[in-house]
């Protein structure tokens, strides 16, 4: 709740600030900002109907197995790969990320997601290939897989100790 | 507004079929769909809340930086300098992967090094600014403190294994855009 609070301070003050400054970038940015939003809606929507769904359907026990503090290395590798062959936006794996960990997702299975998502596109290795050739686009979908695991590790180490 | 229905066709059809799935749940007391609506209702309520105000602290960051200054630094410099300016320029942007291809081409083509490319794409992917609000909002600061504080070295150092492994390779990037006009 605290950071809703923060949140909201954070933007009426920028958006004062930038009102102040400049009325007509603060204008376009609320109208992109609109535009994002609006786009947005639709897919969140349904994410969230599949979520909340799913979640309903799955015992518990099931996701705790699979991504849980149980699952060990095993829910970082399923969280590998479902990161590295999806295309979501981070816009929507943020939201879907805070749903997974109260519902007892571990953090570390989450950063491994989220850093796969972001860095390893295997969709994307045909666009990659025509900027850097197939070498290195492989290789670069390589290590940042590798990556993404040693965060997840270096993450669950650390979590408990701080 | 029947174009906007058009494009997210299949939304509307899962909204559609959660409408009537949650309703036949009610009538005939069927338990998980009752809890799903629940589930919805509370991660409907959260996302609305933080989102919107996500968006324009987004869009206020993306009309107030000026990215071509930073730009400007890019290419001369080389070491520690180097990889401290791209990582600027990365945190800076916005939007998904394949839109930091092109980025990359044009900072070969400015004379980046190899390690300074993929330091830049890697920074792109896990560092960018407005994705950190996103980030924090949602998972906390100290998720996103230590991702950020583990990834970056990380970043750097792939950078210059992948370097190592092609550089004696005749390695090259070319644009499929300017590709396409010889």
């Amino acid at each position: 709740m605290n950071s809703i609070y923060f949140t909201s301070a954070l933007t009426a003050s920028a958006l004062l600030l930038s009102f102040m400054r400049d009325r007509k970038k603060t204008l376009a940015a609320l109208i992109k900002a609109w535009k994002m939003f609006s786009s947005l809606l639709p897919p969140l929507m349904s994410i969230l109907i599949i979520i909340s769904v799913t979640l309903a359907l799955t015992p518990e026990k099931v996701l705790l197995e699979l991504l849980g503090s149980e699952s060990g290395f095993k829910g970082m590798a399923v969280a590998a790969i479902i990161g590295s062959v999806s295309l979501i936006p981070g816009f929507i794996a943020y939201p879907v990320s805070k749903i997974l960990i109260s519902n007892g997702v571990q953090y570390s299975v989450i950063a491994v997601f989220i850093t796969t998502l972001m860095m390893v596109g295997i969709i994307t290795i045909p666009v990659e290939k025509k900027y850097f050739g197939l070498r290195a686009a492989l290789l670069r979908n390589f290590i940042s897989l590798i990556s993404a695991l040693i965060v997840g590790l270096l993450i669950s180490f650390i979590w408990r100790m701080i | 507004m029947i174009s906007f229905i058009k494009k997210f066709k299949w939304d509307f059809s899962a909204i559609t079929a959660f409408i009537i799935f949650i309703t036949y749940s009610q009538i005939m007391n069927f338990q998980p769909g009752i809890q799903s609506l629940t589930n919805f209702r509370e991660f409907f309520v959260e996302m609305m809340t933080i989102i919107p105000m996500m968006f324009i602290l987004i869009s206020l960051f993306d009309v107030w930086v000026h990215r071509e200054k930073i730009q400007k630094h890019i290419g001369q410099n080389s070491g520690m300098r180097g990889i401290f300016w791209v990582i600027l320029l990365a945190m800076l942007q916005a939007g998904p992967l394949y839109g930091a291809f092109p980025v990359s081409y044009l900072l070969w083509k400015k004379g980046a090094s190899i390690r300074n490319i993929f330091i830049y794409l890697g920074a792109f992917c896990t560092m960018k600014l407005p994705m950190m609000f996103f980030e924090i909002s949602f998972l906390g600061i100290k998720f996103s403190f230590l991702r950020t504080l583990f990834t970056l070295p990380i970043v750097i150092i792939s950078g210059y294994i992948i370097e190592a492994l092609l550089k004696n390779r005749n390695f090259k990037m070319s644009s499929p855009e300017t590709a396409k006009e010889k």
